[in-house]
């Protein structure tokens, strides 16, 4: 699975909802996914990619990793997969 | 209804080993946050905390004490010392039948915990030490205040999150003042600077990895602490009967739920928490002139928090004084409210406002005087001291001068 898959794969588990249904420029708002769900996808993104996400819930906004929208998130993953394969 | 002073207060935490040295810390606005110095302290993404350091437990306690008293304990142990101490009081015949002892603590003997699930997980031992269940329950510092100062009426603990200590001296005010208890020891203690401790609460994003900035636009997270807080509250006939030095009147409580979510604050959760204490207290808002806030240095917390101080208090909010102590001891969990009821005493007492270290930047949605990084002198007559718990859980205590 590649990892755009993935990605949505975790965060349509989080939302309750079909992967299918999950468009790249949704936002995690559309998905009804509040700050509590982002904590919990982040955290299996770490697990299911084995990497750590610079992330801090006061201000999820600051910071390298962009969650502006699913597709922000595919990429911000993929950079970071990257970063540890170099 | 009795009315209820305070005649004892004692305290262990990163500031001091004592009341008068964290009035001192509190004056001159010390950190007390600092590296951690822990077991396995390189796994962990905070490193940071508020850990009292050159603590010796061999230089109070007994081989056979340390065997039974987690830190924790040992905390609460040291603080109760102090208060009953400077109270003056000894517990025997009826008085010792009327006096009782509740505290606050949200994790108990974690540290024992965490030991141990090392030593048979990680390091594979099938044996633990035999005194492991009572050394990591809850309720064993209050028990064991209990024992050393033969206090044998009602007796319990109190585990709500970050408010446990409020409960605890909610429900031990409200004990004196109904005729219950004579006396009632109360506050909190917290040990939770473990690698569990920490790690578990890395798990939420909410914690910060050099400071914690309270109502400063630049704030990024808590930061944990451990200590303890522990006071004398006693009926005030009875301490006016044997000449007592009074500290300051426990005027009012109240506690409140959200009734909302698991971990985000409620504005009108808080609101009722606090207008209720000042309510019981039957005092007129402006009579408020300095608040103790919860303060965490989150983002959720301090904007809900300042929210909720402006509805209750309308325009009195501008003129009123509200400053987090938690940037320079940190958060002690179940035992910070302990801890920070001690500025509200200094307040009181001293006429000396502790200051929200720390403070870089204004955030315009806490637009309230928070008393930015230097102490401050002025006479207040009515100090509040909030705590806002995970789970939804509000307790605020009101103390007026004496």
């Amino acid at each position: 699975m590649s990892i755009k898959d993935q990605v949505i794969a975790i965060i349509a588990e989080q939302a309750m909802l079909e992967p299918a249904d999950i468009g790249l420029d949704d936002t995690l708002e559309d998905l009804g996914i509040d700050s509590l769900g982002l904590v919990e996808c982040i955290f299996a993104i770490e697990e299911a990619f084995d990497i750590t996400v610079p992330f801090n819930a006061n201000d999820p906004k600051t910071g390298d990793f962009d969650i502006s929208s699913i597709a922000a998130i595919v990429t911000a993953v993929e950079k970071l997969k990257a970063e540890q394969a170099a | 209804m009795n009315r209820v002073v305070i005649t004892g207060a004692g305290t262990i935490n990163p500031l001091g080993m004592d009341v008068p040295s964290t009035f001192a810390a509190m004056r001159e606005g010390r950190c007390g946050i600092g590296p951690l110095e822990i077991a396995d302290v390189d796994r962990l993404s905070i490193q940071i905390g508020g850990q009292i350091k050159g603590y010796d437990e061999a230089a109070h306690f007994n081989r056979q004490q340390i065997a039974l008293y987690d830190r924790f304990t040992q905390f609460a142990l040291l603080a109760a010392r102090q208060a009953i101490g400077q109270s003056g009081l000894s517990f025997s015949g009826a008085l010792a039948d009327q006096s009782g002892v509740v505290l606050g603590t949200s994790g108990g003997g974690l540290n024992t915990q965490d030991e141990n699930y090392r030593a048979v997980y990680e390091a594979g031992k099938n044996r633990v030490h035999p005194f492991i269940v009572p050394k990591l329950m809850n309720n064993a510092a209050a028990s064991h205040v209990s024992i050393e100062w033969n206090l044998r009426g009602p007796t319990f603990t109190v585990s709500t999150a970050c408010a446990s200590s409020n409960h605890a001296m909610g429900q031990a005010f409200n004990m004196v003042r109904c005729g219950m208890a004579k006396v009632m020891i109360t506050g909190g203690s917290e040990a939770m600077l473990c690698f569990g401790g920490i790690k578990a609460w890395e798990g939420l994003r909410v914690m910060s990895r050099d400071a914690c900035r309270p109502f400063s636009a630049t704030r990024n997270g808590m930061v944990q602490g451990e200590g303890a807080g522990v006071f004398v509250f006693e009926d005030y006939e009875h301490a006016k009967a044997r000449g007592a030095e009074i500290l300051c009147e426990v005027a009012g409580f109240a506690m409140s739920s959200d009734a909302s979510d698991i971990v985000m604050p409620s504005k009108q959760g808080a609101a009722r928490a606090i207008a209720g204490a000042i309510k019981d207290a039957k005092l007129p808002m402006d009579a408020v002139g300095y608040i103790n806030a919860h303060g965490t240095g989150t983002a959720a917390n301090d904007k809900t928090e300042c929210a909720a101080v402006a509805d209750v208090f309308g325009a009195h909010a501008d003129k009123l004084m509200i400053s987090s102590t938690k940037s320079m001891h940190g958060h002690l969990i179940g035992g910070t409210g302990a801890v920070e009821l001690l500025a509200c005493i200094m307040a009181l007492k001293d006429g000396i406002i502790a200051p929200t270290i720390g403070y870089e930047d204004q955030d315009p949605e806490c637009a309230l005087d928070v008393v930015p990084n230097v102490a401050r002198d002025a006479q207040v007559d009515v100090t509040l001291s909030n705590a806002f718990a995970f789970g939804g859980l509000n307790a605020v205590l009101a103390l007026r001068k004496h």
